[in-house]
């Protein structure tokens, strides 16, 4: 795997890792139990990708997936700006999941293209998990699409998707809450 | 000496942490055991990927492994190998006598919401298909929840992956 391949698949983790823990946040506060439900699903498959992503890079680099998850200063990481905003609000929740599905299932069928066969077959198995992201993201845009809130936070939102060489003050208070309990312990604890 | 069909065995004791009706065999998620020089490998094919039991798994096959007097080494496989087409018509059936509808059969292309939403899927408990989709997310990541409007019973189905 060569660096620029490498640093492609660190950028889908980081993405992966940051939109699941704001995905999280729903948890318990959500506006419909389905909700809750959904973006607890949602988030934990999206943490499960950026896992298997980061194995795959770790090995390369002699580190671990947990390493580049949460060893890494805020500024080392790759993620766009839309996952690392803090949205309470359902119409803008809502927008980013579309703009971020939308634009994730064209990495994907990238991917799958790939002539390294652990990358193709690891977004073809990510691809399938996804599909199931897509449809609720689709169904919930349908729903909203007339909204003129949603129109709005789609609007602001979409610049953000290819925002990568900044990040937002969001993403390090992010990281101090993300790498809290890992911190609390010295480098090489078993957990 | 230890024989792959004696290991195979064993994995089949092995009930999936989430699920305990069926095993790790039936499950699936065993694509290969090869034993040489004492020395068992198995490659374990992950369900879905954020799945928090797949760790218990690979420690429960590596255990049950000692348990034979051989050294483990469970080969996880990233890849697009494992499916629910995967789960044995045994495992379908412990499933659906225990209130979790069996996935349907993978096709080419991905599912969509309109198949999810069709009436297609029958009921583990009454054998119907007036079914309703109510959630195409549930209690984890491999499930989806539906209701039957005739026995009036909200049902988990697994999803097709």
């Amino acid at each position: 795997m060569n660096e620029l391949e490498q640093q492609l698949l660190l950028e889908i983790a980081d993405d992966e890792l940051i939109l699941g823990w704001r995905d999280s946040e729903w948890t318990g506060i959500a506006p419909l139990l389905e909700e809750d439900v959904a973006f607890s699903s949602i988030a934990q498959n999206e943490i499960g990708h950026a896992r298997a992503f980061y194995e795959l890079v770790a090995r390369e680099r002699g580190t671990t997936a947990d390493g580049l998850a949460f060893d890494r200063s805020p500024d080392e990481y790759r993620c766009a700006q839309l996952v690392e905003l803090r949205l309470l609000d359902w119409a803008q929740t809502i927008a980013r999941h579309y703009l971020y599905e939308e634009a994730d299932a064209i990495r994907l069928e990238r991917l799958k293209q790939s002539d390294d066969p652990e990358i193709a077959g690891l977004a073809a198995k990510i691809d399938r998990e996804e599909a199931y992201h897509r449809m609720h993201a689709q169904m919930w845009h349908d729903r909203l699409q007339d909204e003129p809130r949603y129109v709005a936070a789609l609007e602001e939102l979409r610049p953000l998707l290819n925002e990568r060489r900044e990040h937002t003050s969001e993403l390090p208070e992010l990281w101090e809450e993300m790498t809290m309990v890992r911190r609390s312990q010295p480098a090489g604890t078993k957990w | 000496m230890v024989t792959e069909a004696q290991v195979w065995d064993a994995l089949a004791e092995i009930p999936d942490p989430e699920i305990p009706v069926i095993s790790l065999v039936d499950l699936g998620v065993v694509r290969a055991v090869n034993v040489e020089d004492g020395q068992v490998r198995v490659d374990f094919t992950p369900t879905f990927l954020g799945c928090p039991a797949l760790e218990v798994m690979r420690d429960a096959m590596a255990d049950q492994i000692r348990a034979l007097g051989a050294e483990p080494q469970i080969n996880v496989c990233l890849d697009d190998s494992w499916s629910t087409d995967r789960i044995t018509p045994a495992g379908r059936e412990k499933l659906r006598a225990s209130g979790f509808a069996p996935p349907a059969p993978r096709e080419a292309a991905a599912p969509t919401l309109v198949q999810l939403q069709s009436n297609a899927h029958r009921c583990p408990y009454c054998g119907s298909t007036e079914t309703r989709l109510e959630n195409i997310f549930g209690p984890t990541p491999c499930r989806s929840l539906r209701y039957c409007a005739t026995c009036r019973q909200p049902f988990e189905q697994f999803k097709t992956i």
